[in-house]
């Protein structure tokens, strides 16, 4: 799988638990907060739909490697390709 | 039944609801608990004579617009994944505070509240203006050098005693658990749900948030047992291991989140004496009238959405004298018909609905004769209290009265559980939920976010706290 794959994958999850946002134009090396009105309970939702729909665990010390798309595409690429 | 789960969650009100939302979304095998047969809680409705009544919901506080950032509101749908149409939110039309000689109407525009008090209180309004401001910033939850006396904060900004006490009643009554005065950061959330948020209702009520909350726990495989109320919390090193339910059956749990009030959780723990937390209950219980009629409230002449009233000369806040069963002087007067429902849209029949502050030990104490003879005294006396205060009626209230009804703290206290019928709860909040047990936590009222809203926002900021985030 590709970062760009991981980073769609990403949008698509961020569509589904936030679907008054606005993920058309994002800027991959901006914060997503910075973007849009997400807080930490929205991460915590993101952590929790990569887990149930991929299986993929985040540890609660890596949430600020999910701060950008860019750092989420570096940070969880390797992840969905170990599986 | 099944007999583990990973989480229990004590009661079936908007928090445990709302708790059990976000576990079940997580994929967490979750049940909730609930003693009586409806859900809802302190927000519940009942039927009478094929008559829906709702209790609780004179207004839903927080309104605002769909899409409005950052509000209690738009994070809560957010994090329910529940859609803000299927609230049917329909915005309140217009409310004030009564008070002798002073009257200031607000609605869910603030800028109308902050014009009222400028004509009335003209050398009130920059001082005012400097507390709004400073509500509107304040983290709630972090005040630092501001004092946690709201009483003491609000007097920084606003000398004329009239003016303070007309902008605690309103703040007060819908949930304040301490008498005479509250916390600031508390203060400063319901001003915020009340003035700069607003008021709304869905048409059918209370109902319509329930159903959407048990539809949205079921589809997600949560389970939720009726009747099935909880005698004992049993502990093993400092850990809640089982619930005893009052048939006897047990159900342990990897984490236990209760609903039941700080004190009455407490209670239910079989390593804590019968009297825990003593010094931590609720004082404040209420009595409600509910009125019904063959006319709409605007064919009366009355387009209030919401009245907070007080005809003595200073606000008393506190609990009713021994001797007493309700004080009549203050209280909160709401027509649900009052709403902008939309061309088409109202409900069938008129609604009064008339809140005061109740005696709940005095009521307790009167034997069935007395008791009923006594919500007929204090019905009349309420209804005698409200007409006073409300625009001459146009047509003869005697003559399109069709049902009423009227319930208190005794009414309170049995479909709660809430000691002392504490419709707010123990004084003393728990703001991170945590009790004397490692995995047994506290949301909803107690844990001291208040109305329907902020009872939902408890339910799943704990979830979220100590559950999904492992504590």
């Amino acid at each position: 799988m590709t970062e760009d794959q991981v980073k769609q994958i990403v949008i698509d999850i961020i569509n589904e638990i936030a679907p008054d946002e606005d993920t058309t134009d994002l800027k991959p090396e901006v914060n997503l907060r910075d973007q849009m009105d997400l807080d930490s309970m929205d991460f915590l939702d993101i952590v929790m739909e990569l887990r149930k729909q991929h299986g993929i665990e985040v540890p609660e010390e890596d949430y600020p490697q999910l701060a950008s798309l860019d750092s989420c595409g570096a940070y969880l690429t390797p992840m969905f390709n170990a599986k | 039944m099944k007999q583990h789960y990973e989480t229990v969650i004590i009661g079936a009100g908007m928090a445990g609801l709302a708790a059990g939302i976000r576990l079940a979304l997580a994929g967490k095998e979750v049940i909730i608990l609930e003693r009586h047969n409806a859900s809802g809680g302190l927000n519940s409705f009942y039927s009478q004579d094929g008559r829906k009544f709702d209790v609780g919901l004179h207004a839903m506080t927080n309104y605002v617009p769909k899409g409005t950032k950052g509000t209690p509101l738009t994070k809560l749908l957010r994090q329910l994944r529940i859609p803000y149409e299927a609230l049917d939110l329909c915005p309140q039309n217009s409310s004030r505070i009564h008070f002798p000689g002073c009257q200031l109407r607000f609605n869910n525009d603030f800028a109308l509240f902050e014009s009222e008090i400028a004509a009335a209180f003209p050398k009130q309004i920059d001082g005012f203006r400097a507390l709004a401001e400073e509500v509107r910033t304040l983290d709630a939850f972090n005040l630092g050098a501001i004092p946690s006396s709201a009483r003491a904060a609000v007097q920084r900004h606003i000398t004329d005693p009239l003016l303070e006490d007309m902008l605690f009643c309103p703040v007060m009554y819908y949930g304040s658990a301490q008498e005479h005065d509250m916390d600031y950061g508390q203060f400063a959330i319901m001003f915020r749900s009340l003035f700069f948020e607003g008021f709304a209702r869905p048409l059918d009520g209370v109902r319509v948030i329930i159903k959407l909350l048990q539809d949205k726990y079921r589809s997600l495989g949560g389970v939720r047992k009726m009747k099935c109320g909880i005698r004992q919390i049993q502990s093993q090193d400092g850990k809640a291991s089982a619930v005893v339910l009052d048939n006897g059956s047990v159900i342990t749990a990897d984490t236990i989140l209760s609903t039941a009030g700080a004190v009455e959780t407490a209670r239910l723990c079989t390593d804590q004496p019968a009297d825990a937390g003593a010094d931590n209950i609720g004082q404040l219980s209420f009595t409600e009238t509910i009125t019904v009629f063959d006319k709409q409230p605007a064919d009366f002449g009355w387009d209030d959405t919401i009245i907070f009233f007080n005809t003595a000369e200073r606000f008393r806040y506190a609990r009713v004298e021994p001797d007493r069963l309700v004080d009549p002087t203050s209280g909160v007067i709401c027509f649900p018909n009052n709403y902008q429902y939309g061309e088409g849209r109202q409900l069938e029949e008129g609604f009064l609905r008339v809140t005061a502050m109740a005696n709940h030990d005095a009521w307790c104490a009167l034997d069935e004769d007395t008791y009923r003879a006594q919500k007929t005294h204090w019905y009349d006396k309420l209804q005698q209290v409200t007409l006073g205060l409300l625009p001459e009626a146009k047509l003869k209230l005697d003559t399109h009265r069709i049902a009423s009804d009227m319930f208190t703290p005794r009414t309170v206290r049995k479909y709660t559980g809430h000691l002392n019928g504490a419709i707010y709860g123990a004084p003393g909040k728990i703001k991170d939920g945590r009790t004397h047990l490692d995995n047994l936590f506290l949301a909803g009222t107690d844990q001291g976010f208040l109305g329907i809203v902020g009872a939902m926002l408890s339910g799943i900021s704990m979830a979220n706290l100590h559950v999904l985030q492992g504590g």
